[in-house]
């Protein structure tokens, strides 16, 4: 599937009704999920025939990406029933099959390397403290092959740290930087729409840990 | 919900040591045909927990699956349409998920399970 067709599919898909700021609700826009998706498949062989995994999917774009791109198995997780509800309906019209899982990912309990990507665009941490790391950290948990991420340009050197040191990482590289169009969603937003520097991740587990529930 | 995402979930309540696999109640079973994928098939074969699957599969009314298996028997085709068929065609529409350990049911919703705890499983 060519780029171009990939982000049309995307952007024909539901979004957020009413998103809930104290989640950090955005829509992940198609011009950004294409090409992360695009990246993992085409550089890294990260998704087609492989279990997927999309942390925080809201309403599904980064997981339907990864089925329109030939991922075996895709499973979204999400706290809130109203936004998988919208990613249910979205896998229906794209004629894919999605499991969706509703749970807090912080005390999510799935067997180690049964997945093989996650990829996400979690929460920046800007109205829950740490959010962003807690998403990274069970993301690293949990995947067998790469993680792929987006979080604030600022937070950079601190992610690196982090994941290196802390969340078992062996690699932790930025592949790009983009520019998140975030636009007038919530009241507090002063202006119509606004740019925030993210960086796309790709973090590589260390899998030298034995298997475990 | 695939007895796929079924085998790798375990019951996320604070203090249980022996939360998998989780029981299934089954109040209705969807098929979906997918493609088999014979690659992807036996890439999976070593990270299921086999005795788990064929518990699920059979509680979902399936009972193809042999009570053992090993990895010379995907060498037949009968064998993996059966793994393929439990593992990705039969869904979980609606019914529950329960704790082994403490009997908890985590509620399925249109293919959707809520594992969401409340205050004091935290």
């Amino acid at each position: 599937m060519k780029l171009k067709q990939l982000e049309g599919l995307l952007g024909s898909l539901q979004q957020f009704e009413t998103p809930k700021i104290e989640l950090e609700q955005y829509p992940t826009g198609p011009h950004i999920a294409s090409r992360l998706l695009y990246t993992a498949e085409n550089s890294f062989g990260d998704v087609s025939d492989k279990v997927v995994a999309d942390f925080g999917c809201g309403c599904g774009t980064l997981g339907l990406a990864a089925g329109l791109l030939g991922a075996e198995h895709v499973i979204g997780f999400d706290i809130d029933a109203e936004s998988i509800e919208i990613a249910s309906l979205n896998a229906d019209e794209l004629e894919l099959d999605m499991d969706f899982i509703q749970c807090d990912i912080r005390n999510l309990r799935l067997s180690d390397r049964a997945i093989d990507t996650v990829v996400m665009n979690p929460p920046f941490g800007t109205r829950k403290k740490g959010a962003d790391m807690d998403f990274l950290s069970m993301a690293l948990k949990v995947a067998s092959g790469a993680v792929y991420s987006l979080h604030k340009t600022t937070t950079r050197d601190h992610i690196k740290r982090t994941a290196l040191r802390e969340y078992n990482a062996s690699s932790a590289e930025v592949l790009s930087e983009l520019r998140f169009d975030v636009p007038q969603l919530y009241k507090f937003h002063k202006k119509k729409e606004v740019d925030v520097a993210v960086d796309l991740w790709r973090f590589v587990p260390n899998n030298n840990r034995p298997k475990h529930l | 919900m695939r007895l796929l995402t079924h085998n790798m979930l375990s019951s996320n309540i604070k203090g249980v040591t022996n939360g998998f696999p989780l029981r299934i109640e089954v109040e209705k079973v969807v098929e979906k045909e997918v493609d088999l994928n014979m690659d992807f098939l036996r890439n999976m074969f070593a990270k299921i927990e086999w005795k788990a699957l064929v518990e699920a599969s059979r509680t979902m009314g399936y009972s193809e699956l042999p009570d053992d298996a090993e990895s010379s028997m995907l060498d037949s085709d009968e064998f993996l349409r059966k793994f393929h068929h439990a593992l990705l065609e039969l869904h979980l529409e609606e019914g529950a998920l329960v704790c082994p350990e403490t009997g908890r049911k985590f509620p399925v919703n249109k293919g959707i399970p809520n594992m969401l705890l409340h205050e004091d499983e935290v």
